[in-house]
């Protein structure tokens, strides 16, 4: 389980994270939705510990993590018991933990052949010789096309296909956790449906999802949980069913509803979700 | 005719040396940003360490002493640079390794004195005839030599868990910390590796047939930096063409330097600085760069 409590981060003067909390429980997929500018990178780079990359620095709150099945005996006494602060470790030691991103704008490294980014991406991993080539295999049953592109330089892909590299060179470190920036940026809706798929398939082979997105509709469609990001605080959480419903997500990420009768009142009608005031 | 055969080969020769030192310059330039103006120090290093050591155990475990103290005087420069790598600017760190480079040398020139040192190789004085041109050994062994270790170099790079490393990180840093790639790893890596193959130059920088070790092997080996920048700084292709490149065209303007006494004597000198600036007129990134060189 990851658990981010009243994550504070800024960037020099810029306040990105303004007291953030959020969990995301073993073998779920996570939603985190918002607009250009809510933070939602930030809360990912804090998470791998690249936030220092970009200057930025978290002032208060934590992030602890524990991968499933790690002390399953507290487990049943204790959510909290195992959880280890991992807001202090460097990048490579929290991939080491388990946790991988995929960044937004997918990020693969062009100049390499897919074969290669796909050994980048499985670098840290003290896995044997045999079970990484099980888990190439397993990138590659995923995505096939990957298999039949290995030895093309990673810049001819298409944007789609570059996503796909960008997934699949995650998965090769074998994450427990894998954090998704945006995977459906600039791709076209049947491409997004495809991601989809492939998040829960991901999800369905043991790995928990913190997805991130400004396009709704799929990430609520794949994830049990979502919160809704606004200027840096979490403004509305709760099961993705029913904030789907909500005009609020309606509204602003689902693209409809501005004909229909806007207001909060919505919100009231389901007692599952949250609304975070201050 | 000779004459020419002649120059060819040993353009090739001091430009298989030139190939290997710029190649060090390259390295740590993909991995750091860094422009390492201390490489002629570090060669200075590793042969001083050779010389001093040659006498007693032999030329190759002085050799391997000589190694061991380039790259680890390397690594020494690089810890140095990374403790506020991150909030100086390249630039700055660029000129940091110039005050490294004079310091070291000033100080292993003290060492060195007024004669020239010999690092005892196996070449010697030996000559060989190939085709009727009357060469020295060791400008032979130098391309040899060089050749094998730019094979093994291209083949680690392209194969190797560093070379991947190496590559991903030069083009992504922040993508390639998300995959756990350790850029303070990489970096270390490639400062030994420009250490070690700047101990391997100056074997033949100071190799007969010229006078030997002394303190204007710093000059020579500066030389390479014009041949890694007309290269284009991060291609290690174009390192070793660049290396090529400026011992040739060296050699050729030496060797006839009669012909060219209308621009006045030892145009051979200047000659890798004039195929820099007019590579760089054309294109920026030099002959197989990516980045533009204005902006370094
Ligand atoms: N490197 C940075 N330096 C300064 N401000 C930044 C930096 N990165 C992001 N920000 C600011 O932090 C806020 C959140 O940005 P970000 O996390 O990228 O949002 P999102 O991913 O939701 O679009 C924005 O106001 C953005 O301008
Ligand atoms: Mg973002």
């Amino acid at each position: 389980m990851l658990k981010v409590d009243n994550l504070v981060v800024r960037y020099g003067a810029v306040e990105a994270l303004k007291g953030v909390s959020l969990e995301v429980p073993d073998n779920s997929v996570v939603a985190v939705l918002g607009s250009n500018g809510a933070g939602k990178s930030t809360l990912l780079r804090a998470i791998s510990g690249t936030h220092r990359l970009h200057r930025g620095r978290i002032e208060q709150g934590s992030i602890s993590y524990r991968a499933a099945g790690q002390n399953a005996a507290d487990e049943q006494n204790d959510q909290n018991a195992g959880l280890i602060r991992i807001d202090k470790l460097d990048p490579a030691k929290t991939v080491g933990r388990g946790i991988v991103q995929s960044p937004e704008g997918r990020r693969i490294f062009g100049r390499l052949t897919v074969d290669e980014n796909l050994r980048a991406g499985g670098m840290n991993s003290s896995a044997t010789k045999s079970a990484r080539t099980e888990t190439r295999e397993r990138v590659f049953t995923l995505f096939p096309i990957l298999a039949q592109r290995r030895g093309q330089r990673a810049s001819l892909l298409s944007g789609g296909e570059q996503q796909m590299l960008a997934m699949g060179r995650a998965l090769m470190a074998s994450p427990s956790l894998l954090l998704l920036d945006e995977p459906s940026l600039g791709l076209a809706p049947q491409i997004v449906e495809q991601i989809g798929e492939i998040v829960l398939e991901i999800n369905g082979m043991g790995t928990s999802v913190l997805l991130v997105e400004q396009n709704a509709s799929m990430a609520l469609r794949v994830a049990q949980h979502a919160h809704v990001l606004e200027v840096g605080k979490v403004s509305l959480s709760g099961p993705a069913d029913e904030l789907a419903k909500t005009d609020q997500v309606r509204d602003l990420y689902l693209g409809h509803g501005a004909e229909e009768i806007s207001g909060s009142a919505a919100v009231g009608r389901s007692q599952h979700l949250t609304r975070w005031t201050g | 005719m000779t004459l020419f055969l002649e120059l060819l080969i040993n353009g090739l020769s001091v430009g298989a040396v030139y190939a290997l030192i710029a190649l060090g310059f390259v390295i740590i330039f993909k991995a750091t940003e860094v422009v390492n103006f201390a490489q002629g120090s570090l060669l200075f290093l590793g042969g001083f360490t050779i010389s001093e050591f040659s006498d007693d155990f032999g030329f190759f475990p002085a050799l391997l002493l000589g190694v061991t103290v380039a790259a680890f005087g390397a690594l020494l420069i690089e810890r140095v640079l990374a403790i506020r790598g991150s909030a100086a600017s390249v630039n700055t760190l660029a000129i940091v390794t110039i005050g490294v480079d004079i310091i070291i040398a000033a100080e292993l020139v003290r060492r060195v004195g007024v004669d020239a040192r010999t690092l005892r190789d196996p070449f010697g004085a030996d000559t060989l005839n190939l085709g009727g041109v009357e060469v020295a050994t060791s400008r032979v062994a130098a391309i040899i030599v060089a050749a094998l270790l730019v094979t093994a170099f291209f083949l680690a790079f392209k194969y190797t868990k560093w070379g991947i490393a190496m590559r991903a990180s030069a083009e992504d840093p922040e993508a390639a910390a998300l995959m756990g790639i350790r850029r303070s790893r990489v970096s270390a890596i490639a400062w030994i590796l420009a250490g070690l193959l700047a101990t391997v130059a100056v074997i033949f920088l100071v190799a007969f047939p010229t006078p030997g070790l002394d303190g204007s092997v710093t000059r020579l080996a500066l030389k390479a930096f014009p041949a890694a920048i007309l290269g284009g700084l991060d291609s290690t292709g174009g390192a070793i063409i660049g290396g090529l490149l400026v011992g040739m065209a060296e050699q050729l303007a030496l060797g006839y330097d009669n012909y060219l006494s209308f621009l006045g004597g030892g145009f051979g000198e200047i000659m890798p600085y004039v195929i820099m600036i007019i590579v760089l007129l054309v294109r920026p990134s030099g002959l197989f760069g990516t980045k533009d060189l204005a902006r370094v």
